[in-house]
């Protein structure tokens, strides 16, 4: 079935919320009851705000496998020696226990749509009415050539934070004198535009301080990327003569791996590496897929409300949705938890739907002090949701604008783990 | 009182009404704007594999600095242009689709213009889907117009709609707290709501100068700004 707007607002406009708020129980049982499956920046946002806002009368199981979760956004200031790695861990104690969500740490294996029941690897099926999807994103198999997931050890892509993060910090520290760090970098669409490119910015931050003849190598398929007059000119700023990239026009995007080696094949130029930080082709999370929710790559979504195109009672947040404009990003996916939240509970309790607004901002930091930003905002359309207009900072801006924009992306890291984990 | 008033007009209202006054508008039809282009096509290539012909190739328009093709032979027009760092936006464009002479004198390019705005649209929405995706560089231009705001001027009497605020405010606490922590970025909590609504405002007329402030400000109707100020004013800490 494909949903549109008119099918979402005969259950819950605002306006209709207005006249008349009828209570719409579950069939089968007392309380309605909303699964989620992931606990990131979607996941757990729309967790606490459908348990917050609906003062007990939902029923909401968040299904994560990891007790402990580590935040993509800001692993590559970790990277850089800017955050420890414990800063940007958090538990799932807080939603469990002060906003009642039944939080179960198990992997959401599939989702059986007709009789609306998640089944998890432990064995058990936990039914819902309304299933919110965020798994973030999983790889292409076969994305370059040589890598797979039996080779991460090896040549890791530290783009799903945690251990990732620290086996690449450890190869970094480990380089010898003068050698070469090599990053396959991502095709679009992939999490977070800017991301390899301020983790190149760490990478190079790190080894300036301790082994400042080691160079930097990008692989990258993409013509562009986004802020990039503003990483080449901090690049040439602070890291002059270290790093390296080959476009398209250059091979990078005809790329393969050996793990066994170190060796990356460039357009058939091998490349000995030192650390080889592979960040593939990306897709929606697995259960996506296992839903039967997915056209290509992604699963497509109303951009009024985040409900899966194929099914209405499911909505899919994040990195896994092909909802139109918006980036892949921990802000996105946020912005997104929200609308998807009071849609959910306005289906589910007759409470006001409000109009769906979005917005993404995204800072990189480049070097001590030295952050950069862009973001938009999103409203929707019957098509998609649509950029209606932008920010980007500026090439040669002062150190102070600088200073102060790192520094306020250190209150937005405060500001946004505090609304996804109470 | 004019809040009562915007509520019994919501009352009143069909389901989605309200709803389709919010929706962003596609730039046109971009299906539509293929058609059109065909007589541009024999000076102008887009999409995969396009080249310069007599005149410029066309992808990445969207944001691209007039007259900024390397080894494309310009007008003289097209060079002051380029000197002067004019950079094509959806109004420029638009203009120049309009009648090429009236935007760059001295232009090359022969072509009496298309003097239907929906022609223009169409074909602006087509040129818009050969430049970047703001999924892949956020920065890029808009694919959408947002919806326009009239600010009346009894914006301070407005009695805010504190549940709407507290939705609405969703929104702003992914950066500043609720708990009224100010590290970074401000403290937005317990304002006099008439400063709050003052605030908003000159950032929505770009006063001050913070540009993501700008960005959320730019498209919250009176009412939304007042129904934050209530929602704000009396957030415990």
């Amino acid at each position: 079935m494909t949903l549109n707007r008119r099918n979402f607002l005969g259950t819950g406009a605002f306006a209709a919320a207005t006249l008349a708020a009828p209570m719409v129980r579950a069939a089968s049982h007392g309380k309605p009851k909303v699964v989620v499956v992931g606990g990131g920046a979607g996941g757990a946002t729309a967790a606490r705000y459908i348990a917050k806002d609906s003062n007990g009368e939902i029923d909401v199981t968040l299904i994560e496998p990891t007790r402990m979760y580590y935040t993509c956004f800001f692993s590559n200031l970790y990277i850089g020696g800017f955050r420890e790695l414990s800063s940007i861990g958090h538990s799932y104690g807080k939603l469990a226990s002060e906003y009642g969500i039944n939080v179960v740490h198990d992997w959401a294996i599939g989702v059986d749509r007709d009789a609306k029941t998640v089944s998890l690897a432990g064995g058990a099926k936990v039914p819902y009415d309304r299933l919110i999807l965020s798994p973030g994103i999983d790889f292409v198999d076969g994305a370059v050539p040589g890598w797979d997931l039996s080779t991460q050890t090896k040549m890791p892509h530290a783009y799903k934070a945690g251990t990732q993060s620290e086996l690449l910090k450890d190869q970094i520290m480990a380089m010898p004198e003068g050698g070469t760090y090599v990053m396959v970098a991502p095709p679009n669409p992939y999490r977070c535009p800017p991301g390899p490119y301020e983790r190149v910015s760490m990478v190079a931050h790190v080894l300036k301080e301790t082994n400042p003849t080691a160079k930097i190598l990008i692989a990258d398929p993409k013509d562009k990327f986004s802020k990039q007059a503003l990483f080449e000119e901090g690049w040439q700023k602070h890291y002059g003569g270290m790093i390296e990239r080959l476009g398209p026009d250059f091979g990078g995007g005809n790329v393969s791996v050996n793990a066994d080696t170190m060796e990356v094949n460039i357009d058939g130029e091998i490349v000995k590496a030192d650390v080889c930080n592979v960040i593939p082709a990306q897709k929606a999370g697995a259960i996506c897929d296992a839903a039967a929710l997915t056209e290509g790559n992604w699963a497509p979504v109303d951009g009024h409300n985040m409900q899966s195109r194929m099914d209405e009672n499911i909505y899919i947040l994040g990195d896994s949705s092909n909802q139109g404009d918006m980036p892949k990003s921990g802000y996105s996916a946020n912005s997104q938890a929200k609308v998807a939240a009071m849609a959910v509970r306005g289906s589910l309790t007759g409470s006001r739907v409000f109009p769906a607004k979005y917005s993404n901002t995204c800072w990189s930091l480049i070097a001590t002090d030295d952050g950069v930003k862009v973001g938009a905002s999103y409203e929707p359309t019957d098509e998609k949701i649509a950029s209606v207009s932008s920010f980007v900072s500026q090439t040669g801006e002062d150190a102070d604008m600088r200073k102060r924009t790192y520094e306020e992306s250190i209150g937005w890291y405060a500001g946004i783990t505090s609304d996804m984990f109470g | 009182m004019k809040t009562r008033i915007f509520a019994i007009l919501l009352a009143l209202a069909p389901p989605g009404a309200t709803l389709a006054q919010e929706d962003a508008q596609l730039i046109g039809d971009a299906e539509r704007g293929e058609q059109l282009f065909r007589q541009c096509s024999g000076c102008h290539q887009i999409g995969p594999g396009a080249e310069n012909r007599a005149g410029p190739h066309l992808n990445g328009i969207f944001g691209r600095r007039a007259g900024s093709i390397e080894g494309f032979d310009y007008s003289k027009g097209l060079e002051r242009a380029f000197q002067d760092n004019m950079v094509w936006n959806i109004q420029r464009l638009n203009l120049y689709l309009e009648n090429p002479r009236s935007l760059v004198s001295g232009t090359r390019m022969a072509f009496r213009g298309l003097k239907k705005q929906q022609d223009r649209d169409d074909v602006l929405a087509y040129l818009r889907s050969y430049t970047a995706s703001p999924q892949d560089i956020p920065e890029s231009a808009p694919t959408a117009r947002k919806r326009e705001v009239d600010l009346p001027p009894e914006v301070l009497e407005i009695v805010g709609d504190r549940d709407y605020g507290e939705y609405l405010a969703s929104e702003c606490v992914t950066c500043h707290q609720t708990s009224g922590m100010d590290e970074g970025i401000p403290s937005i909590t317990r304002w006099y709501p008439e400063d709050f609504v003052i605030a908003m405002h000159a950032y929505k007329q770009k006063m001050r100068p913070h540009p993501v402030m700008q960005m959320m400000a730019g498209r919250l109707s009176d009412e939304e700004i007042a129904a934050l100020a209530a929602y704000f004013a009396d957030l415990e800490e």
